[in-house]
Formats: C-alpha cells, sequence, structure tokens
C-alpha cells in the first residue's frame, strides 16, 4: 500500500484530521514564538549545521575518541554493524545479568532496530516508561510522532486503554489523571527493573560521555535505579566537545516543543558505584547513506520532529501512514535509502513546499532531497503509471513549444466545455482529491503578448 | 574483522572531503543585569517557584513532608543519605533539598551533579524536589554555562530546568510524570 492510500484512510475521518492537524500546527507555532527570544536563532543553526558538517567528514575519528575515553571511564563500548547485531548485543548484556525485565525510555534506534519485539521472543519483558511510548506499546502500535508518539490518540481512547490494562475509572478520559495512573504503574516497574535502555542524544568524543534529554524524568528513573545501564546510539550521534552541547541544547528542544530547553538533561560519564555502564554503538545503513553525496546532510538530524509539526501533509494524514519508524519529512528522506521499492513513495508525500528545511534547526536541505529521491524513484522504474505516464506525456510536451501551445489552447478549451464526469473520474487520480483552479481564457504567454506590446 | 574496524572502514570510505570545526562565538558582552529577571520567569513558566531565602528553614519544615533529605548545609534531613546504599531505599523521599551549581538565565536550568546528588537517582525520585542556587552562580546562556562547568568531573551531571511534566495525552501539561511533583528554587 502506499503512503497516498494510508493517508486516505486517515482522512476519512474528517474532523480528527482536523484535529490532528490543529495540533501539531499548535507545536509549530510554539517553537516560533520559542525562537523570537534568540535574536542570533539563524546564526545558531548555520553553527549547529556546520559542526555537523565536521562530524560527518571527521566520523571514524570522533568514534574512535569517544570510544577510547569512554573505556577509560569504565564504559563498555559494543560496535553493531547492523540491527540483529544490535539486538544481539543488547541481548547479551541482559543474558549476562540474568535479567528478565528491562525498562527503557524513548529511544527511536531501539525502534529501527526492533529490540522490543526480539526481547520479546527471548523471553525479556519490556515496558517503554515514556508516557506516550507506554500508550502505544499498551496499544500494539509503533509511535506515529519521534517526540510525541501518541499525537494521534484523544484522551477517551487513551482512558478506554487505561481501563482495559491499568485499572482506571471506566469512563475516565482526565489527563492529570491517566498520568497519575501511568506514574504509580510505572514506579513500580521501575523500583523492579535490574536492567535500563536509553537512547542518546549526544554523544561527546571528547569526554567519552553521552547526553539524554528528556521531560518527565522517566529515562533517569530507570537509569539510576537499576544495576545495569545500556545507551543504544547511532553513529552519527557524535559530537566533537562539550561546548558543542551549548549549541544543540538550544535548538534541540526549542525546535522539538518550543520549551527553551527539555527539564531534564542528563549527562552520563561513569557507571554507577557497583553498576556497569554500556553504549552500543550502530551502523545499520548509516554508512551507505553517508557515502550518497545527495542525501548524507540527513544524518545531521537531531530528532526533534520540527519537520513533522510543519509538513502540511503530515499533519493531514499522520505519522502511521508513512510506514516507516521515522515519519515526516526527514523520515521520508531516510526511509528510501533503506528499501527503495518499499518507500520510494514517501518521496512524493510533499508538496515540496520546503518548510520543512526552513525550521530544520540543522539547515537539512529536506525538500530538496526529496525532489532528488524522486529522480532516483523514477530513474529505477519504482514510479507507478498514474504518475508514469501522465509524466512521460508532459515530458513531451514540454520539449515541443509548437506541441506546447496547441495543447494548452486545446486544453483550455476542452476543459471549458467538458461537463464535470469527463474531467474528474475513475482514471484521473490527480482529480480523486483536488480541483483545478478556474480555467482561464488565455495562456500567460498570451497575455504577456496582448498587455506589454509593443516590447520596448 | 571486527564490527567495529568494518564500520570504521566503511567511514573512511564514504566520507565526505575535510570540513572546520567552527568556532564558537564569544559569549555576548557581560551584562548580568537582566539575568535574574530573565531566570525566574522562565522558570515560572515552567511551573516552578521560588522561595525566599530568609523563609528557607521555614518552608522545608512546614512543608508537610516526612521523608526530607538534603545536602545543603543548615538544612537538616530526617534520613542521612550517606547510610544509603541502595538507592531504592530513597523510594520514599518526599523532600531532597540539594544545591545546584550554577544557573541558566535564558532557559532556568541548573546543574546538578552526583557530587551534590550523593545517589543520582535523589533529584528524580523525589515527590518534591528544592534546589538551592547562589546568584553569583547565574550565567546567561548555556554557551556560557558549558564553559564554567566540567560535564566529566563527575560520573553523573544533570540540568534541570522545571518539575518533571508530560504532554503526552492530547498535549495536556502535566505536571509530576515520573519525577518530582514540584520543584521549588531558592536563590540566595
Amino acid at each position: 500500500m502506499t503512503h497516498a492510500r494510508r493517508a486516505a484512510k486517515f482522512l476519512l475521518d474528517e474532523a480528527r484530521t482536523d484535529w490532528h492537524d490543529a495540533s501539531l500546527w499548535h507545536v509549530r507555532s510554539k517553537r516560533d514564538g520559542s525562537i523570537s527570544g534568540i535574536p542570533e536563532w539563524e546564526s545558531l543553526r548555520q553553527l549547529g549545521s556546520d559542526i555537523k558538517d565536521n562530524v560527518l567528514s571527521n566520523l571514524d575519528a570522533y568514534l574512535e575518541e569517544f570510544e577510547e575515553r569512554a573505556t577509560a571511564n569504565g564504559v563498555i563500548v559494543h560496535w553493531a554493524t547492523d540491527a540483529e547485531e544490535h539486538n544481539r548485543i543488547v541481548h547479551g548484556i541482559l543474558q549476562h545479568h540474568g535479567v528478565d525485565r528491562i525498562v527503557k525510555s524513548k529511544s527511536m534506534l531501539t525502534e529501527e532496530c526492533g529490540l522490543n519485539d526480539y526481547l520479546e521472543t527471548q523471553g525479556v519483558e519490556v515496558v517503554d516508561t515514556d508516557l506516550g511510548e507506554r500508550i502505544i506499546q499498551l496499544r500494539s502500535e509503533p509511535p506515529s510522532h519521534i517526540v510525541m508518539p501518541a499525537i494521534h490518540l484523544k484522551k477517551e481512547e487513551i482512558g478506554a486503554l487505561f481501563h482495559e490494562k491499568l485499572g482506571t475509572e471506566p469512563g475516565a478520559s482526565d489527563p492529570q489523571y491517566l498520568t497519575e495512573a501511568a506514574r504509580q504503574h510505572l514506579r513500580e516497574k521501575f523500583l523492579a527493573a535490574r536492567a535500563a535502555i536509553t537512547g542518546v542524544n549526544f554523544a561527546i568524543a571528547e569526554t567519552g560521555g553521552i547526553v539524554v534529554c528528556t521531560n518527565e524524568g522517566n529515562a533517569d528513573m530507570g537509569v539510576h535505579l537499576a544495576p545495569v545501564q545500556i545507551h543504544c546510539m547511532g553513529i552519527e550521534k557524535i559530537i566533537p566537545r562539550a561546548e558543542h552541547l551549548g549549541v544543540f541544547t538550544r535548538l534541540l528542544a526549542r525546535s522539538a516543543t518550543g520549551q527553551p530547553v527539555t527539564i531534564y538533561t542528563s549527562h552520563h560519564h561513569r557507571p554507577k558505584p557497583g553498576g556497569e555502564m554500556h553504549v552500543v554503538i550502530v551502523d545499520n545503513g548509516r554508512t551507505t547513506q553517508l557515502g550518497r553525496e545527495d542525501f548524507r546532510n540527513s544524518l545531521k538530524c537531531i530528532r526533534c520532529g520540527a519537520c513533522m509539526n510543519t509538513c502540511p501533509i503530515y499533519r493531514r494524514s499522520g505519522g502511521h501512514s508513512y510506514d516507516y519508524t521515522i515519519p515526516g519529512p526527514i523520515g521520508s528522506i531516510l526511509s528510501p535509502g533503506i528499501d527503495l521499492k518499499k518507500h520510494g513513495d514517501l518521496a512524493f508525500a510533499s508538496t515540496l513546499c520546503g518548510s520543512c528545511s526552513d525550521v530544520c534547526p540543522v539547515k537539512i536541505d529536506i525538500h530538496e532531497q526529496l525532489y532528488k529521491w524522486r529522480q532516483i524513484v523514477s530513474a529505477e522504474g519504482h514510479l507507478g503509471a498514474a504518475k508514469r505516464l501522465p509524466l512521460l506525456g508532459a515530458g513531451t510536451v514540454l520539449r515541443h513549444d509548437t506541441l506546447y501551445n496547441f495543447v494548452g489552447q486545446a486544453a483550455r478549451t476542452a476543459l471549458r466545455l467538458a461537463p464535470r464526469a469527463a474531467v474528474y473520474h475513475r482514471f484521473n487520480a490527480w482529480g480523486e482529491s483536488r480541483e483545478l483552479p478556474e480555467i482561464p481564457r488565455e495562456s500567460f504567454k498570451q497575455w504577456y503578448a496582448r498587455t506589454q506590446n509593443p516590447p520596448a | 574483522m571486527s564490527s567495529k574496524t568494518t564500520i570504521l572502514q566503511q567511514i573512511r570510505d564514504a566520507k565526505p572531503a575535510p570540513r572546520r570545526l567552527p568556532n564558537l562565538p564569544p559569549d555576548p558582552s557581560p551584562d548580568p543585569a537582566g539575568w535574574e529577571e530573565a531566570f525566574r520567569e522562565v522558570l515560572a513558566a515552567s511551573k516552578a517557584t521560588f522561595v525566599a531565602p530568609q523563609n528557607l528553614l521555614d518552608y522545608v519544615k512546614g512543608s508537610g513532608a516526612r521523608t526530607i533529605v538534603s545536602t545543603v548545609a543548615g538544612i537538616d534531613g530526617t534520613l542521612d543519605l550517606l547510610a544509603i546504599d541502595d538507592p531504592l531505599q530513597l523510594a520514599g523521599v518526599d523532600l531532597a533539598v540539594l544545591p545546584a551549581r550554577l544557573g541558566v538565565a535564558e532557559n532556568g536550568a541548573m546543574w546538578v551533579s552526583e557530587a551534590e546528588a550523593v545517589h543520582r537517582v535523589l533529584p528524580f525520585i523525589t515527590q518534591h524536589l528544592l534546589l538551592v542556587l547562589e546568584r553569583k552562580d547565574l550565567v546567561g546562556t548555556m554557551h556560557e554555562a558549558y564553559r564554567r562547568i566540567d560535564i566529566a568531573a563527575t560520573g553523573f551531571g544533570v540540568f534541570i530546568a522545571g518539575p518533571s511534566k508530560t504532554a503526552d495525552i492530547e498535549q495536556s501539561l502535566v505536571i509530576g510524570a515520573h519525577g518530582p511533583r514540584s520543584l521549588v528554587v531558592c536563590l540566595r
């Protein structure tokens, strides 16, 4: 199924679509309000982008430096070329300690690797502790947004879910009440867990430490109570020096939710007394993306989600319509590189309006990459006939001046005279959800010749 | 070939030509006049509250907290942190009173390391948190903050910018997600 088909399903409920659209636009507006307090915002974005350029050009050296410092700090560093190796490493650590229940805070990498499913088949109970993540875990769903995983759900649905799974009052849907119920439920899990897993926002080469940002405090509750802490990171999470955290912490939360900073910015450098600290460094396709000149910039992403909140397509199609771990514009430039046949259509889930690139805190040229992926999808023969044939026709027309003039004139006449059913029918996929503008009587060329003549 | 070798080799084959690491801009000219006001405003927006230094003792006494731990000189707790060896024993703490090493005017973040917290989980597991910050330890931005602290000096350190919160249910702000239900700041 294509993104367009899944989006069409989402759009069947118009009121809900409007609600989803407005919720995300609200977050985008908060972001705008929050950056207006930083006069140097644009130069800060440039700085973030430039630091990440340096990181990508020196990634091997920074990773080695990180491992060396981390190891000296008493941290155990692991390397995984792909998702499967990552999952085996994590399971191996748990097995070594005889751990059969863990708590986990939000990590898009472990979602990407399918860690939860893997561990559960190995008999390990995994409890996601971010409230949004726990909600979707209890619903056996993937997240629909990277920062707000349950943004697609209404409080009444969450109330019904908690009633069924956590025994809350039937019909209760007050967010305060539901959050309190989750707090009590998860506190028990925190106190019982023998190992905790988190993602990584930033890994610092200079110090060998990692930084995890949350608002709820769930990552810290897990990590500091469990004897074994495991942090999973993609290779691109590295930054050179501690001082660069100043740049990225200023960019991240403002772009993500409009907060001036996340409530908790936690810096982990050494295992707790008597504990163990592991860092798993994962490639899983990232070095391939690094080798693609046109697309390597996508690895600068700091996972703020701003491109989703602003995207007119994402807001009106929902995160699940992308059918990929990272939805929205950034996911649409990351996923075709993983599986072009499966995810190539995501390059078309955009109006190419460029709003994603405008809000990106590290200035990734997202909409330009979407455009480039479209060309690759087409060149590799993955375009559906509904797109391929009209484009083929348009290509011919646009290449020939006389033909262009003729077809333009013919279309203007035909479209004015044709009954509606002749234009909007089942063979016109474009017209399924779009209306043509009012048909003008003359072309721009004709108008120009008429009004601007005689030329100076 | 080990996975490490494979990954590093693939990076070397794929990476772009060297790009210079940019210099960070200098700190804004030191004009701390507006810092305290900015600090108070942004923390209030994050639902933190303030207590005046002269009221600190009375506040702690009158808080109604049964189990209190403190690493601030002059404030006595009901539980001796040094006598605790398992962090699980902190599950019943009602109020933790800790010094913060540094405060950031632009976002209200305060640095608390394990040197101040003794147990890393304490600032998170306590039901309520009170941080005491010296006025002289305010800085303007995160850039200055990271220049002033050594993040690797202790095994763990955290910037705290409010009580724990979530907006995961319909974007409704709820204070008291997994960590403290309130944050009180004493600026002295």
